[in-house]
């Protein structure tokens, strides 16, 4: 693979500028390195990094900026007319990509030649065969435009990444040139390293902002491709989620909502007083041996992978509820039918919160000031009077910011409901009907043989982004409630 | 090491309210309170003064169990409230403490209204059967605390928001608002400015009309001022106790003389 | 001391106080001891709660799982027939390869029917019924065994068969007579036959390795699907994230910690750090999909792209403690490498990030951890739904070619129709927590270990 040798040359090149950058260095003070400005080595690093760096920021902005560019020329082949009924530019220009790719597989099993796969006079058909016989995927039949812009897109590529090792190639060789110039006894180079490893430290500090950026414009971008075909008053007004690959898609988020308030309710309605009498009993009654027990084994809880939560759901708990609340149940009741429901989610991810909630409270509680508890237990209140009169009170927007936490957690939450949740998306509130959430939602709409062009697939950026505005919502209110709350004690 | 002082006790005329013998308190395996005898007289200010750690603040905090909230502390010896051991097992902390009031070292009122602040005793304690008797209450112990005419008109501002003297007061006025027999007082004016502390020690003047009072100081300024029985600590051991005047002007034990003129401490 | 209040002109104790005396509680006091300990046992339900489901949930995984460790096996020695298997008898290796694995079967039912017979077993089933309580698995097994030994051909070869998921169930416990009532693959007669197996000796249950080490199966063959190649492919993630999080991680922390202005941009940095600590997994599936799969065009299911976005989910971790350990090294140390000249750079990598090395280990091992259990972005980047067959063919391949992951191909088992994969299932799940806990152990033992108290 070109790109993984062309790494392997700026390696190489980088290492060799060390050695000469250094020799030249040490040439310079007569072989006395005491003479020099800073220590050898700098001057080595000096002639790598000028070669590495700037050479390795090209390639990465290159390799993001050709696709782009390439679309945008193809996509410009493709006449407005040869777009037919139901389909459009996004699915047209997916077809162009493949059948690039199946031309570049096609000559890569010598099914055809390089000659064949760039004649534009070729036979379509013929062509077609071929690259079904050489195994390649098509979907659609092959037209005349596609073609065109499929050869296109491989020329296009092919010249592109020559351009790209070339001036990498060369933007190294000139980076290691021009410090190897610079290298002299007098040079500062332990300053320009420095300065060098600085901004390398930045960039990598800068990785977070690029993820968050990442995120809000991946999702942003499909998430206006979906208005534009999918009116946003049903998305965010609607009542009814019906996805229909045939169109005439009903769309609405609410069903989903309220699935996914649902089962996050029962969640914390679960893991909030036993999260809370835990932490309370952690940090106010319990003697150190029973706390140096007790907590870690509680934070095992928090360790364990959803996937674990998501199997003791379905296979676990849904069947014990079912054989409680069931037809023949226990309780005689047949209020479930199905092991998916509600409340088999909402139990389990509640058991899963449970450590979450009471490590944080209990970092609440211990917050408290002592003299507080002095001040009340001197007046001869008892322990829990101090704690339900005195500390709870004063711990109380810590731990509201605590269970916003965990809410978030819960909202964000995907493998226990996809896994026990159910896939109806309704608006019900029997804790024992199956229901549905934004993140299985997400889940099966972008899973299997996804079209990034139709609603029913694209709807789901659309609900990543309202998961993470509203994750991100409560975050930022509860980490400034508990922040608020820590200050009022420092 | 007591013999010299013992004497000087029995000038007293006033009730014995707490009777302390042979106490010692041990912090795990520190001895930190050695042999205390101490006998605490009725409408009474009596103060503990002495260095940093000597244990004064430790013996203070056996008088109502506090020190039962930490874990590796054990008391041994007898400390009798109207002639009953405290740390008899009958004996519930709770109703103890009740009896036997304290004011800390930081003021600590609780983050809610003055009011609530000054209620949370006897509301706990079920002093009052109404809301008007509680009322009573509030307003009796905010102007024994002498801070009533300050906050008679926000009792729903919360009492954090007061001045430093004005929250001490509150909590002073918290601690009586349970109609303790005896108030204990850790060096309640540490945390406080001139002006305040001026406060704070008429106060305590006045409190002695009614209650046995204790206060551990570090000023011995201020033991002089409040008090009239003083008892000096030293490295765990209760070295003199008497009357303040004759604490401060004719010292019996050489380690007294040296505190009060400044050569040790 | 008590001899004071011996003495004769010692003051009499006061009256009797108005409160009553102490050695007797008040109703009140009573009560209010009661609510004490109410309260106190509401924390302990609490804790005990939450333990039981601790205890419940180990004890439910441990008990699910261990079966999926054993196999039932069947011994039986096959003769490879030359009529069968190599017409011509030219040991041409084309030739060999062109028997599919139907054209094996007749020989497995064959040394079935002449065990029975050497065994004395009384049976009405045919030979080819007889066949149907094994593997589709065997007859690949065979296949591949001849194939790769054409000079066997002739002989008669000694073969430990897996049974099918069925039989393997019936001896379980999952699978009863009434239990299958309705299923085609196995009758009542066959389960006789299987107890009769089971007392002439030949029908055993035992450590079967491959599920460790082996690959997934399709789904007709639960009893032969194994963990090992998704583990695999969870190793080859784990490398990238080592590669990428570790270096930009340390990077991120030094700069936030060490160099960073009070400025507008460090604030940003700061708060987007801990916002991403907490938003939903799923969300950097859709990050992935969008932009390494759908923009970027690299393979989908493949560990790289599986390990970049663990990557983005794990940096936040890694930095935050990464963040504490730099922290936890005191100024003085600083002060003293800028006090004998060296530069802020030198100070930080010479002084302070050898010190804070054990703190970022236990950080990383932590975040590795995590990742490693994490699904739900897998689900986006299509390592769920990929059946792990083969293995890797060397190490590009193992970055880049489909694979699955432990947790996907759990999630995978859990979704299939036949319950014999929820065995399989709870047994992922066992050895997915055992690298979990290794590593956590590894994590505390550096920290107790390093752990320095300045």
């Amino acid at each position: 693979m070109a790109l993984s040798w062309l790494l392997l040359i700026l390696l190489a090149l980088a290492v060799l500028g060390y050695f000469i950058g250094r020799s030249r260095a040490l040439a310079s003070a007569g072989g006395d390195s005491r003479d020099l400005h800073s220590l050898p080595s700098y001057y080595g690093y000096n002639v790598a990094l000028t070669s590495l760096i700037p050479a390795l920021g090209l390639l990465v902005i290159w390799l993001l900026v050709q696709p782009m560019i390439v679309s945008s020329t193809v996509t410009s082949l493709i006449p407005d007319d040869s777009i037919s009924e139901g389909s459009n530019r996004g699915l047209i220009m997916s077809e162009v990509r493949r059948v690039a790719d199946g031309l570049d597989g096609a000559v890569a099993k010598g099914a055809l030649t390089e000659q064949e796969a760039r004649n534009a006079d070729t036979d379509v058909d013929a062509l077609t065969a071929k690259l079904k016989d050489a195994r390649q995927v098509l979907t659609q039949d092959l037209t005349k435009p596609i073609l065109l812009a499929a050869q296109k897109h491989r020329v296009m590529n092919a010249a592109g990444t020559v351009a790209m090792q070339v001036s990498v190639l060369l933007l190294a060789l000139m980076g290691a040139a021009f410090a190897y110039v610079r290298t002299h006894k007098d040079f500062r180079a332990r300053n320009v390293v420095e300065q060098g490893i600085l901004a390398l430290l930045l960039l990598a500090a800068s990785i977070a902002i690029l993820t968050t950026v990442g995120i809000v414009l991946s999702m942003l971008f499909e998430t206006m491709n979906f208005f534009q075909m999918h009116s946003w008053k049903d998305f965010f007004f609607g009542s009814t989620w019906a996805p229909n690959f045939r169109g005439g898609s009903e769309l609405s988020i609410l069903p989903l909502l309220w699935g996914t308030l649902y089962i996050s309710v029962i969640a914390l309605l679960v893991a909030v007083p036993i999260g809370l009498f835990a932490a309370i009993y952690l940090s106010e009654y319990a003697s150190g041996i029973t706390r140096a027990i007790a907590k870690p084994l509680l934070e095992i809880l928090a360790g364990i992978p959803t996937i674990v939560y998501g199997l003791f759901a379905l296979l676990t708990v849904g069947p014990a509820l079912v054989s409680m609340f069931g037809d023949g149940g226990m309780l005689g009741v047949g209020w479930m039918a199905s092991s998916n429901a509600v409340l088999t989610a909402g139990l389990v991810m509640g058991i899963m919160l449970i450590p979450f909630v009471s490590s944080l409270s209990d970092d609440i509680i211990n917050a408290v000031p002592q003299s507080m508890r002095d001040g009340s237990l001197g007046l001869g209140a008892t322990h829990s009077e101090t704690v339900r009169q005195v500390i709870l009170p004063a711990a109380l927007p810590g731990i509201v910011g605590a269970v916003l936490l965990a809410a978030s957690r819960a909202i964000g939450e995907t493998m226990i409901v996809v896994m026990a949740a159910g896939a109806i998306a309704k608006f019900s509130g029997n804790p024992f009907e199956a229901m549905t959430t934004i993140t299985t939602r997400i889940v099966s709409q972008l899973t299997g043989d996804t079209d990034f062009a139709s609603p029913e697939t694209l709807v789901a950026f659309a609900l990543g982004l309202t998961l993470f505005i509203i994750t991100l919502g409560l975050n930022i209110f509860a980490l400034y409630i508990v922040r608020k709350y820590r200050e009022q004690y420092e | 090491m007591n013999d010299m002082t013992r004497m000087e006790r029995t000038v007293n005329s006033k009730a014995i309210k707490i009777a302390a013998s042979d106490v010692q308190v041990y912090y795990g395996d520190t001895h930190a309170i050695k042999d205390v005898d101490v006998e605490i007289e009725d409408k009474t200010v009596t103060a503990f003064i002495g260095p940093s750690g000597c244990g004064k603040s430790t013996f203070l905090r056996c008088l109502n169990r506090m020190n039962d909230t930490i874990d590796i502390c054990r008391v041994q010896g007898d400390i009798l409230l109207d002639g009953e051991d405290i740390y008899d097992k009958r004996v519930d902390p709770v109703q103890l403490r009740a009896k036997v009031g304290m004011v800390f070292q930081k003021p600590n009122p609780f983050p809610k209204s003055i009011y609530d602040n000054v209620a949370y005793g006897p509301r706990i304690h079920g002093l009052a059967k109404n809301k008007a008797e509680l009322d009573e209450i509030v307003e009796k112990s905010l102007r024994r605390a002498a801070i009533w005419n300050e906050v008679k008109d926000r009792l729903d501002a919360p009492g954090t928001g007061l001045s430093g003297g004005q929250q001490q007061r509150l909590c002073i006025a918290r601690a009586v608002a349970t109609e303790p027999e005896v108030l204990l007082m850790d060096e309640p004016c540490s945390a406080l400015d001139p002006i305040a502390t001026a406060q704070v020690e008429e106060l305590i003047d006045e409190l002695r009309k009614q209650y046995s009072v204790v206060i551990v100081t570090h000023s011995m300024q201020q033991a002089a001022r409040v008090s009239q029985k003083t008892a000096f600590f030293h490295l765990g051991n209760l070295v003199e106790f008497g009357e303040t005047g004759q604490i401060f002007t004719n010292p019996v034990d050489p380690r007294t003389e040296s505190y009060i003129t400044g050569r040790i401490g | 001391m008590t001899d004071i209040t011996q003495t004769p002109n010692a003051p009499v104790p006061s009256d009797k106080p108005k409160g009553g005396s102490l050695f007797e509680k008040d109703p009140r006091t009573k009560r209010r001891n009661a609510a004490e300990g109410r309260f106190k046992m509401y924390g302990i339900a609490a804790i005990g709660v939450g333990l039981l489901m601790l205890v419940v949930l180990v004890t439910n995984i441990v008990t699910a799982g261990m079966g999926a460790f054993q196999q039932t096996f069947l011994e039986l020695d096959v003769t490879l027939l030359e009529s069968k298997l190599d017409k011509k008898g030219n040991r041409n290796i084309d030739d060999i390869k062109k028997v599919s694995t139907f054209g094996y079967a007749p020989l497995v039912s064959a040394a079935l029917e002449s065990e029975v017979e050497k065994l004395g077993i009384q049976t009405d089933l045919k030979p080819k019924k007889m066949a149907g309580i094994l593997s589709k698995a065997a007859m690949a097994k065979l296949r591949n065994y001849v194939v790769a030994n054409p000079d066997e051909i002739g002989k008669t070869v000694s073969f430990r068969f897996l049974a099918n998921s069925r039989v393997d169930g019936y001896i379980k416990g999952r699978v009863t007579r009434a239990s299958i009532a309705n299923d085609k693959s196995i009758s009542s007669e066959q389960l006789d036959f299987v107890d009769q197996l089971i007392d002439a000796g030949v029908l055993y249950k035992a450590f079967d390795p491959d599920f460790i080490f082996g690959a997934d199966a399709s789904d007709q063959r639960p009893e032969a699907a194994g963990i090992g190649v998704s583990m695999l492919g969870s190793l080859f993630m784990m490398l990238v994230v080592l590669a990428l999080a570790l270096p930009i991680g340390v990077a991120a922390s030094i700069y936030l910690e060490e160099f960073a202005p009070q400025n507008r941009l460090t604030d940003i940095i700061e708060v987007n750090i801990s916002n991403l600590a907490a938003v939903p997994s799923i969300v950097f599936g859709i990050l992935g999909l969008a932009v390494f799969i759908n923009y970027m065009h690299l393979p989908t299911s493949a560990p790289l792209v599986g390990g970049l976005v663990l990557t983005l989910m794990t940096l936040p971790t890694i930095i935050i403690s990464t963040r504490a350990s730099l922290k936890a090294v005191p100024p003085s140390i600083r002060d003293a490498a800028l006090g004998v000249g060296a530069s802020k750079m030198q100070a930080v990598f010479h002084h302070v990030l050898p010190l804070a090395a054990p703190g970022i280990l236990t950080g990383t091992i932590i975040g590795l951890a995590q990742a490693l259990g994490e699904t739900a972005p897998l689900l986006l980047i299509g390592m769920v739904g990929f059946i792990a067959s083969n293995p890797p063919d060397g190490i590009v391949e193992g970055f880049l070619s489909p694979n699955s992951a432990m947790p996907a191909q759990i999630y995978e088992w859990s979704k299939r129709a036949d319950p014999a994969f929820y065995e399989r299932a709870w047994g992922g799940i066992i050895i997915l927590l055992l690298f979990l806990v290794t590593m956590n152990t590894i994590a505390v033992i550096l920290r107790r270990r390093f752990e320095r108290r300045w």
